[in-house]
């Protein structure tokens, strides 16, 4: 069902590296006492480095790499496999493109002009609500859904990428029996003739394992086939599942639960290790970040505080007010130190972790704001610490204020650790005859101690549903590629419980298969169109609950449109927690290791998305590579230092990886991502990172004390796309707390100022018509790379490889600066999303030779692709490095004609040897002023979104007009914490910052 | 007549060797600069020398090729070091190429007639200088094919060059000079060219040099039109000699680089400029003068005077270091600041103190006389204010883009394999064609050496 856009609002280093010496730990701590005023830094070998270059040379010398030591076949293969562009420079011959007219125009179908669908992308088995951009039939952009509760149209960096997996050339493209091709019909041959799914049998040794399933046609048609064969069983499992808090929730009410909570109405967040603020890490991202950044805007809205108690540095560490490092096993004891504090519990055995004082001013604080706080348990948290949660927020009157209980999105919620068990002792045992894998990658996802690989073997015939031919595949008799979501029918709840509707943008490129196809062929019945078997239960629910509409065709026409069915999610529910929680447990001393969802491959699904693997982890801004990070302390107790291999051994298990060093770490974890190391994927993904599932297993899936760390001597490469730098005491990002900011409004502006207009040689250009300008909100600004991905989809920009990315040559158009304030063991990061500032006294454009980088009649510094020749002086005269150059033909995609598809087609293809940049995304500013020219009026504020800006979740970047006072960005940009960015160098930026205001607890002084 | 029979008589000091040997005559200074290339076998250094530059060349050749196919991305460059070794590589050779036409122009102008013995190759370094300098625009751009969107040629779509970019005003003042250098050595080739036509052996060569020549016949008439044209020759070329430097200093001057942006770049790029110009000068003499036995022509009087401006310019060049220092600190801008704490200590830092030593340190040493007069000595530290300059742009260029306004985006350089080839590769392409030069046209201006000889004066008398 097609939006029709004017209704709807959306429109649309492997090089061999000398180890440096050890950092003198000390000394840096006392350059950072005797330091005057923040500090920033960047990370702590710069910080090291700043008062001799030894560590310099160290780092900058060795990676002489010729640019050819990288493996050019790789090279080549890795662009082919993801980049961005079709194959045009002046070298290359273009293609022969055949143009076809329609026979029969489909209805709304306009060449040149953009439809969007509104669908929703599963993961971890919640769906992630979406529009989708179709261009002449093919998605190539994803964008949140704004009518949609649980994503209010924002999106993260999973859905933003997702569109690149439905193109990857690496997907598995046709059913395999044993690695040989065969056909859909020859495997519905084989599996019927199972006697397991014989007429009239119980199917027994028939088990299916799926990932976590909401969808509720799928879970329909289980619960049929369960019942058909009712000696079969389902089983569920997921790497990275809510096991803990299912558990979390029973010890406190007896029951699974769903927990939500309306941090727009939370004063005081307290967050136990709840890194709510990154996509990978909580279902609920979405939604939290948006009500978490509307209360940071400092616009009519009272800011909230929010304290981190947290195992990693995470970016919800890097946001709060008030961080401590704990080691995940160290939360339930801190956890229950606060609950007994507020009288609820008699006192916890032993010391408390962190500081008392510290604790009590929290304690205190949320006190004060009872019924107005939330407390936060994590999803990589203990049970123990998801039911004190429960209990906290009890106690301090949350529960129906803050945070809401609703029955799980899950149709049938399980512990899945025991689910994998179970079926792995059935299929040790030989019962299993017929085991149907839908979805998921349990050989590779397994834990430890659940011997998954080995059983398999003794499960009779294994069949596999899955996007890639991964390692599972392997295993089994049969692989069926599976639909990407973009070319299936289905449903899925998200993590509100309100059901979206999965529907296709394009018909399945290869010969794909849906779950619901699998369970059709199952069953006896005829074969049925997935579309068919999603319409029909909906049809059934239509008539039996009485949803709302009047007809059901009407119901489903406007549930597709809107992409979701309106008041499905569950209702709330009124509980008590129990007042007998689990007795404490103590926790040994000792080296802490913690698994965490990778904010680019997530549980290695994503392995093999270049655009994924090239954006900068948060924080750290390694691509192309996992790494344990660890803390200061750590790495000089094991006398390391960045990008040296160390192993890792957990319970007799062992991996190496490198580690790197991060501020902010907890001094006893390590903290490894899941995910890498994939044996099997694509051409993207192999030979990235180290796989660390073997050390994880189902008793600690996310921490657990007694890690035993060694050094081995060998290093590996990371490519960070920015490392060891500081700010050298430049004003770049501005802060100030919110005492000081009501004192000084204009703190921002106290240090530097912009030199007055007119000083320019050149008459300053006007303006008659429009006047585009961006404000970022700083404060706001949660560094989770959602716009960075948006931008890459949205402009065609191609990857590079991590050879590149080492040599500095990254293509990203927008990046997400990380400075560090604070001192040396409570850091705090502090985020700049820096795009094209399009100044209006832009160095750029006074310098190149052939008038390539022109200023534009409504303010932009508009790139002539084809006029460029590629002095690459603009980049050089560009303070800010906004500018991106294709060194080499990065744009390659001979070989891959999937990805051809994938362009943006208002969007040019940039050849070798030309300068890019940020546009301000100059095609949708023209197409949205043609459509404002055709309607004979003005283009309205809001009217024009960038791509960064409508994938923003938090909503800090503003763009529009700033020659309309009226308009939201002239509104920001008359704030008094609106700032330019090197405005003393005289650019006049068209992009400005909004400083950012903290609000410590006054009680707490650090 | 007594006084200034005095006058003439005068006897030079006498530690200053005369500029030209003793004994010399018109036959003579004639058959031995003709005889070089006509008569006398080609010594065995100039093919041992050819082979050598042959070899880079055919390097730079597949450097270059391979440039061409895969994309300037073979380089080390990146952001934000998005200039390397092409443009230090360029604007090291535009000041070598400043020598000569300073020697043949503005010593000319005045009447520093010393210079007649080393000015005809001196030049013909600086076209060769030149033409190598030309090719690193054009290898370093992303897309070289389209090079001639930088000249305002009459294009179907009206579009033009941005005339407000100094790389626009590079491509005039570079193509100036070097048309200028060429017509003026071109100019003091004719009569040399017919003295060649007229001694050659065999036809080929006798019409080769003839139409050359151009109908050279040396009459009186000819001799004042030449005059008159290679003095305003070197009148045109004169300011040329002043202006390509500092337009090429525009480069850096005029962008907003901390490390670039300062008014002190011009005449110290100029400085520079003469200062690498007569260090390659003595490079090339040195070998040349011992290749060929020319010591009666070029004697230890030019090689002297050569080190002398070395010296001056030299401190001319150092007087910039001091102030480029002084004006980045006493500016209390704190980019400027961090960029000369950046180059003092940072992490090029053996760049900048290497070349303090090789410009600043070793040549004090042409204080002295003894070292002025030794071949050996001046032929090394002319090699040492070579790599010296180089040394200068790799820290203008490098030192100060690495690390400029916004740390997030500071990054490193690394030169790779390429980068050094198609730097080693020009020099091959120098080498051999100055090596060809040699081979071809007379080294040694013939008829203004004879403008030398007591003979000359006596009839100008």
């Amino acid at each position: 069902m097609a939006h029709d856009n004017t209704v709807h609002p959306c429109h649309a280093k492997t090089a061999p590296v000398q180890p440096a010496a050890p950092l003198d730990l000390d000394r840096l701590r006392r350059q950072l006492a005797e330091a005057q005023g923040p500090r920033y830094w960047r990370s702590l070998e710069e910080l090291a480095a700043t008062d001799g270059f030894q560590e310099m040379l160290h780092r900058e010398f060795p990676r002489q790499a010729s640019v050819f030591t990288g493996n050019r076949r790789d090279f080549i293969s890795l662009m082919g496999a993801s980049l961005a562009m079709a194959g045009m420079t002046a070298c290359t011959r273009q293609p022969t493109e055949l143009i076809v007219p329609y026979v029969k125009q489909p209805e709304d179908l306009l060449p040149g002009r953009p439809q969007f669908f509104a669908t929703s992308m599963p993961l971890g088995g919640y769906g992630f609500p979406v529009l989708v951009r179709s261009d002449m039939g093919r998605p190539n952009k994803i964008e949140g859904n704004p009518d949609h509760p649980a994503s209010l149209g924002g999106t993260d960096l999973f859905t933003q990428a997702s569109v690149l997996g439905l193109y990857d050339p690496d997907r598995a493209q046709t059913p395999t029996a044993n690695g040989e091709v065969r056909g859909w019909d020859e495997f519905l041959q084989a599996l019927r003739a199972r006697p397991e799914v014989q007429a009239g049998g119980r199917g027994t040794g028939l088990r299916i394992l799926t990932e976590t399933v909401t969808s509720p046609t799928l879970a329909f048609q289980l619960q049929n086939l369960l019942q058909r064969y009712p000696d079969a069983k389902w089983h569920q499992w997921e790497p990275i599942n809510r096991d803990a808090a299912r558990q979390g929730s029973q010890l406190a009410f007896g029951r699974m639960v769903d927990t939500h909570y309306q941090l727009d109405k939370a004063d005081v967040i307290l967050s136990l290790d709840a890194d709510f603020l990154s996509s990978a890490s909580h279902p609920a991202f979405l939604l939290l970040a948006r009500q978490f950044g509307e209360r940071r805007k400092l616009r009519g809205v009272p800011l909230n505080r929010l304290y981190a108690v947290e195992s990693a540095m995470t970016l919800t560490g890097a946001k709060a007010d008030h961080r401590m490092a704990l080691r995940g096993s160290d939360i339930e004891a801190f956890a229950q130190a606060l609950l007994s504090e507020l009288g609820k519990t008699a006192s916890a055995p032993g010391a408390a972790p962190g500081q008392a004082a510290w604790r009590a001013a929290l304690v205190a604080d949320l006190q004060q704001h009872r019924g107005r706080c939330v407390v936060l348990a994590g999803e990589q948290q203990s049970p123990a610490v998801h039911a004190l949660a429960h209990a906290l927020n009890a106690a301090l009157g949350n529960v129906g204020a803050t945070v809401t209980y609703t029955a799980p999105a899950e149709a049938v919620p399980v512990i899945q650790a025991d689910s994998l068990r179970q079926l792995v002792q059935d299929m040790q045992a030989g019962q299993v005859s017929l085991l149907m894998i839908l979805g998921g990658n349990p050989v590779f996802s397994a834990p430890a101690d659940v011997p998954f690989q080995d059983a398999l073997g003794k499960a009779g015939f294994r069949v596999h549903l899955s996007l890639y031919a991964d390692e599972t595949a392997a295993l089994c008799d049969w692989h069926i590629p599976e639909t990407h979501y973009l070319e299936a029918w289905s449903d899925v709840r998200s993590h509100d419980g309100t059901v979206g509707i999965v529907q296709p943008l394009i018909a399945p490129l290869y010969e794909n298969r849906t779950a619901h196809e699998m369970l059709t062929a199952l069953s006896d019945q005829v074969f049925q169109a997935p579309y068919d078997t999603v319409k029909q239960f909906w049809n059934t629910q239509f008539t039996t609950a009485t949803i709302g509409g009047t007809d059901f065709e009407h119901y489903w026409r406007k549930s597709l449109h809107d992409g979701f069915l309106a008041g499905s999610a569950p209702a709330p529910l009124a509980l008590t927690a129990a007042a007998n929680l689990p007795a404490p447990t103590a926790v040994p001393q000792g080296l802490e290791i913690s698994f965490r969802p990778d904010a680019s491959v997530y549980d290695g699904r994503f392995i093999n998305n270049g655009w994924l693997q090239e954006l900068p982890r948060p924080i750290t801004h390694v691509t192309w590579d996992s790494a344990a990070l660890i803390s200061v302390a750590l790495a000089k107790r094991l006398n390391v230092v960045s990008e040296d291999i160390v192993a890792l051994n957990y319970h007799g298990r062992q991996i190496e990886l490198p580690v790197w060093i991060q501020a902010g770490q907890p001094d006893d974890v390590v903290t490894v991502p899941l995910g890498y190391g994939r044996p099997r994927t694509g051409r993207v993904g192999t030979g990235v990172g180290t796989n660390t599932y073997p050390l994880r297993d189902s008793q600690t899936p996310w921490f657990g004390v007694g890690l035993a760390v060694s050094k081995t001597g060998s290093r590996r490469g990371l490519a960070a796309t920015h490392d060891h730098h500081s700010m050298e005491g430049r004003d770049l990002i501005r802060t100030a707390t919110l005492a000081e900011y009501q004192q000084d409004p204009q703190f921002a502006h106290a240090k530097t100022e912009a030199p007055p207009p007119g000083l320019s040689l050149y008459t300053p250009y006007s303006y008659p018509g429009y006047a585009w300008g961006m404000a970022i909100d700083i404060n706001s600004c949660i560094g989770c790379n959602a716009c960075v991905v948006a931008c890459q989809a949205e402009n065609n920009i191609p990857i590079v490889g991590k050879a590149e990315v080492e040599r500095g040559r990254e293509m990203h158009w927008l990046r997400v600066d990380t400075y560090y304030t604070g001192n040396f063991d409570d850091p705090k990061p502090q985020f700049q999303p820096i795009p094209c500032m399009q100044c209006e006294d832009a160095p750029c454009e006074q310098v190149c030779p052939v008038g390539a980088t022109v200023h534009s009649s409504e303010g932009l510094n508009d790139m002539v692709y084809n006029r460029c020749v590629g002095t690459r002086y603009c980049s050089n005269n560009c303070p800010y490095k906004v500018r991106r150059f294709n060194f080499l033909h990065y744009a390659w995609l001979e070989g891959t004609p999937s990805l051809e598809a994938l362009q943006n087609p208002d969007v040019s293809v940039r050849s070798r040897g030309v300068m890019e940049k940020c546009t301000y995304c100059v095609q949708r500013i023209n197409r949205t002023r043609i459509n404002a020219e055709k309607d004979n009026r003005q283009v309205r504020d809001g009217e024009m979104q960038t791509a960064c800006e409508q994938a923003c979740p938090t909503r800090a970047i503003t763009f529009g007009n700033i020659g309309d006072r009226q308009s939201r960005v002239a509104q920001l940009k008359s704030d008094t914490r609106n700032y330019g960015l090197l405005e003393e160098q005289g650019t006049r930026p068209r992009t400005t910052y909004l400083a950012a205001v903290g609000n410590p607890n006054p009680e707490i002084k650090i | 007549m007594e006084p200034v029979a005095q006058i003439e008589t005068l006897p030079e000091p006498p530690q200053e060797s005369p500029v030209i040997a003793p004994g010399q005559t018109f036959a003579s200074v004639t058959a031995k600069i003709s005889n070089a290339v006509l008569v006398d076998p080609t010594p065995l250094s100039w093919f041992a020398a050819f082979a050598v530059a042959a070899l880079l060349l055919a390097m730079f050749m597949g450097a270059v090729t391979y440039l061409l196919l895969r994309g300037v991305g073979i380089w080390g460059i990146n952001v934000p070091v998005a200039w390397g070794f092409a443009i230090i590589n360029f604007v090291w050779w535009i000041g070598i190429g400043h020598a000569g036409t300073l020697i043949s122009a503005i010593l000319h102008l005045f009447h520093q007639s010393w210079r007649n013995a080393i000015n005809r190759f001196a030049e013909a370094m600086t076209l060769f200088a030149v033409a190598c300098a030309g090719m690193f625009p054009l290898l370093h751009m992303g897309r070289p094919w389209l090079f001639y969107w930088m000249f305002p040629y009459p294009s179907t779509m009206q579009v033009w060059p941005q005339f407000r970019s100094p790389l626009v005003w590079d491509v005039f003042a570079v193509s100036t000079y070097a048309t200028v250098s060429l017509l003026f050595w071109f100019v003091g080739l004719i009569p040399d060219l017919a003295t060649y036509r007229d001694r050659a052996q065999r036809t080929w060569v006798k019409r080769l040099y003839g139409v050359l020549a151009m109908g050279w016949r040396g009459s009186a008439r000819h001799w004042k039109r030449y005059e008159s044209a290679y003095l305003l020759l070197a009148g045109l070329a004169t300011p040329l000699v002043l202006s390509v430097h500092t337009v090429v200093s525009f480069d850096f001057a005029v962008a907003n680089m901390p490390g670039w942006h300062t008014t002190i770049f011009p005449p110290y790029f100029v400085a520079g400029a003469i200062y690498s110009g007569f260090a390659m000068v003595l490079v090339l003499a040195i070998p040349i003068r011992a290749m060929y036995n020319m010591h009666a022509l070029i004697t230890p009087r030019h090689l002297e005077n050569c080190a002398k401006v070395m010296l001056a310019t030299g401190l001319v060049v150092a007087y910039g270091y001091l102030f480029e220092g002084f004006a980045g600190w006493y500016g209390g801008n704190q980019y400027e600041i961090y960029m000369i704490h950046n180059r003092l200590v940072g992490s090029y830092a053996p760049f900048y103190w290497s070349l303090l030593t090789c410009n600043l340190l070793i040549p004090q040493l042409l204080w002295l006389r003894k070292i002025r007069k030794n071949v050996l000595a001046l032929f090394l530290i002319s090699i040492v204010v070579l790599v010296g300059m180089w040394l200068e742009r790799f820290v203008i260029i490098v030192t100060s883009l690495h690390r400029d306004f916004l740390p997030s985006s500071w990054g490193h350089y690394t030169a790779t394999r390429w980068d050094w080839a198609v730097f080693i590769g020009t020099l091959g392409l120098f080498f051999t064609l100055m090596l060809l030069f040699l081979r071809a046209l007379p080294m040694i201006s013939i008829a203004e050496v004879k403008m030398l000889l007591p003979a000359a004066k006596v009839e100008a008398e």
